[in-house]
């Protein structure tokens, strides 16, 4: 008789391979999400020194000899900048040194200080202390991010440099404060100044064309097809054309934008019109194939009760279901406006790679976008940029993250079950 | 006595006439964009075609799309061979897909057959984030972090690593991809019937066993389908080969070192300010036309076996 109670010899052997099997699953979800938290976590800490700008102050002497109120326009704010920076370290002398103490402020400095002077001319007169955007080396090693323990020559900043920085930091003129000039300004090539806002608004432009041509479209043509066409061989194509253009690189929308758009009907180069045209091609497929679903799932006794009770075919679709099926359009409108936020590719070739300084205020100003500034900075050597890339890159996530939950909420809120 | 007008009000109306054209042209706009993705690309890359040969496009191994600056100029014309373009593709898809299929299905079947509900709930949405942020920020992960990893390493082993080295850009892009295979072979795993669980339990199968030996080859359709559309994907992928590999069009297989892939170029050629009739603004389309083709066979491909799949159980 067989004995029962004795294990097969494969066993044990057996359950080690299912207890090894489960920890491939494990460790496969662990690295992908791991590479996630790596990834978002390495952003952030890079990114977040990108929030808080150094400022310097200097004791700027607007008075009579250097700058006249009757020409306030012409003076000469440069000198203005270098002689507080010379009158603050007065043992400076020598030529190099000279340029090397005036690296310490923007090259911008001298506009910010016009600025100020033309804003309050009762300034002018007396010494006054004026706080300045430092230059990104100085805000560098204020955040810790220049080694001064490497050698003088292969570091931005020598030795003198970081003297002078600690001596002004000692006097109390020099501070972290907020930088607002990363939420309100234009690109520049100087990366304390460099800011997001027209990428923004050259985003939220395209994203508004995009959304104005691809829900109406889309959602038409959804309930086209869900509730009217009839299911033959035509239809059956439209559907396989649309899911066909749902995986088309991103890149070939690009091309056809710059064949058509550009070459063809000479729509305006680097333009929010023509990138929110090419982002609501991409956009159509997902909000079509959404919306479909979100049709699908109202009940055929919707539809019967309505003609039943004698409503046409159009108002039966149009007063009963649609109301029904619009969140769930909306939800696939967003997901698919937040997929077209993050796309880069199809606006490279329709140049919305320009270096714009202005905020972009029509569709069809010279513009960019948030990503494609994204790219932009990653490209820039300075050590500051990267900060500012990885900066962007939160704020970019941020919209992300705000446009998916606005659509979960709106799933939750409004989903129904029949 | 009134009438009441039965035919007038049965779609007869101009309003909803109107409005029933109207949704008609909107589903028929699906076909023209697809009509003028197929025309822009193939009108532009006919007129290459007059001024590079098919043959030389396809097989030749030298890419290198300088304009003439002087008609005289050596090597003038360039040269268009675009096979250095395709392995370069090709292998950085390959680094892709091997990264993502091991990490892919073995975490859809892990949340398919093993986790708990509450697990799955939070796993699933968590790697749904991975396939919803912006590739521009992968690509610059990949060049900033991911890339001089990969080349210190190799240096500590003593290998050669170029810093834009095709492993790092294909590794990057495979964590990409984890979500789209994991989440379409989630699907298809739950669509295998649990009658063959049961049998194949009832046997005394493992359930490590039933699931390598009865649920995967019933699966493997669908798997198959969604790592074709997966390859679809890594090789239209633009923006993480623009920032982490590199431009210089190596024929090589060896991951360590730099190659440039189709999209790379296509960018490279049309940013910043072109001249339409040359033949290196005019390459870029009928690389576009070759992407887009081989794209479209692999979706067709795939969204058939799904389809058949699907069907296969119902």
């Amino acid at each position: 008789m067989t004995d029962f109670t004795k294990q097969s010899p494969g066993l044990k052997r057996r359950h080690a391979a299912e207890i090894r099997f489960q920890w491939y699953g494990r460790s496969a979800i662990f690295i992908a999400l791991g590479f996630l938290f790596l990834m978002v976590g390495s952003i952030t800490m890079n990114g977040i020194g990108a929030f808080t700008q150094t400022k310097l102050a200097l004791e700027i002497p607007l008075t009579s000899e250097h700058i006249s109120v009757d020409d306030l326009e012409g003076a000469n704010y440069d000198a203005l900048v270098k002689l507080a920076l010379r009158n603050t370290f007065p043992d400076v002398t020598k030529r190099r040194d000279k340029r090397k103490l005036y690296g310490l402020v923007s090259p911008y400095a001298s506009f910010q200080l016009k600025d100020q002077v033309l804003a309050d001319p009762t300034l002018v007169g007396k010494t006054t202390k004026i706080w300045f955007t430092a230059s990104d080396y100085v805000d560098m090693y204020i955040k810790g991010n220049i080694d001064i323990s490497r050698d003088e020559k292969t570091r931005k900043l020598n030795n003198a440099q970081i003297g002078w920085i600690d001596a002004i930091q000692k006097q109390g003129n020099l501070e972290k404060v907020f930088n607002s000039a990363f939420f309100l300004g234009g690109d520049s090539r100087e990366p304390e100044l460099a800011g997001i806002l027209s990428a923004f608004m050259g985003s939220a432009l395209s994203l508004s064309v995009c959304f104005l041509l691809s829900f109406p479209i889309g959602i038409f043509a959804a309930i086209y097809l869900e509730e009217f066409a009839p299911k033959n061989r035509w239809s059956g194509f439209i559907e396989i054309n649309i899911n066909n253009l749902a995986a088309v690189p991103s890149i070939v929308f690009g091309l056809l934008g710059l064949a058509i758009f550009l070459n063809f009907f000479g729509l305006p180069r680097s333009s929010p019109l023509v990138g929110g045209m090419v982002l609501s091609l991409m956009t159509l497929p997902t909000i079509i194939i959404a919306s479909r679903a979100s049709l699908r799932a109202v009940p055929p006794s919707i539809r019967e009760a309505a003609l039943g009770i004698g409503a046409s075919p159009v108002q039966a679709a149009f007063h009963h279901v649609v109301p029904l099926a619009l969140p769930g359009m909306l939800t696939g409108a967003i997901i698919g406006m937040a997929r077209a936020l993050g796309d880069t590719a199809p606006l490279l070739m329709i140049g919305m790679v320009a270096f714009i300084v202005d905020i972009p205020t029509g569709i069809l100003d010279k513009a960019t976008a948030l990503p494609v500034q994204i790219f932009l900075w990653a490209d820039s050597p300075e050590r500051a940029f990267q900060e500012k890339t990885s900066a962007a890159i939160l704020v970019l996530l941020v919209f992300l993250v705000l446009m998916n939950l606005v659509a979960i909420i709106l799933r939750r809120k409004f989903e129904q079950r029949f | 006595m009134q009438q009441i007008d039965i035919i007038g009000s049965r779609g007869a109306r101009p309003l909803e006439r109107a409005i029933q054209i109207f949704m008609v042209i909107c589903s028929v706009i699906a076909i023209v964009i697809t009509i003028g993705i197929v025309f822009s690309l193939a009108f532009e890359a006919y007129r290459f075609f007059q001024l590079v040969s098919l043959q030389e496009f396809l097989f030749g191994l030298q890419w290198s799309p300088q304009t003439a600056i002087r008609s005289d100029q050596v090597g003038a014309e360039g040269s268009f061979g675009a096979v250095p373009l395709i392995t370069g593709t090709l292998l950085i898809s390959a680094i892709a897909m091997a990264t993502a299929t091991p990490l892919g299905l073995a975490s859809a079947i892990y949340l398919a057959e093993y986790a708990s509900p509450a697990v799955r709930n939070i796993v699933k949405p968590l790697l749904e984030i991975l396939a919803g942020i912006p590739t521009v920020v992968y690509g610059f992960f990949a060049a900033l972090t991911v890339a001089p990893i990969i080349r210190w390493t190799g240096t500590e082993v003593g290998l050669e690593v170029a810093s834009e080295s095709a492993l790092a850009a294909g590794l990057v892009m495979g964590i990409m991809i984890v979500p789209l295979i994991s989440s379409l072979s989630d699907d298809v795993i739950n669509a295998v019937p649990q009658s063959l669980r049961d049998a194949s339990l009832g046997l005394g199968a493992t359930k490590s066993e039933t699931i390598r030996k009865v649920v995967l080859p019933a699966a493997i359709p669908g798997v198959a389908g969604s790592l074709l559309l997966a390859t679809s994907r890594a090789i239209g992928e633009t923006m993480i080969v623009v920032m982490a590999a590199g431009m210089a069009a190596n024929l090589t297989a060896n991951p360590l070192q730099a190659v440039t892939t189709i999209t790379v170029q296509i960018v490279a050629l049309l940013t910043g300010d072109q001249e339409f009739e040359s033949a290196k603004t005019l390459s870029a389309f009928a690389l576009g036309l070759l992407l887009f083709i081989v794209t479209l066979v692999l979706n067709i491909i795939a969204q058939f076996i799904v389809k058949r799949f699907s069907e296969q159980y119902d």
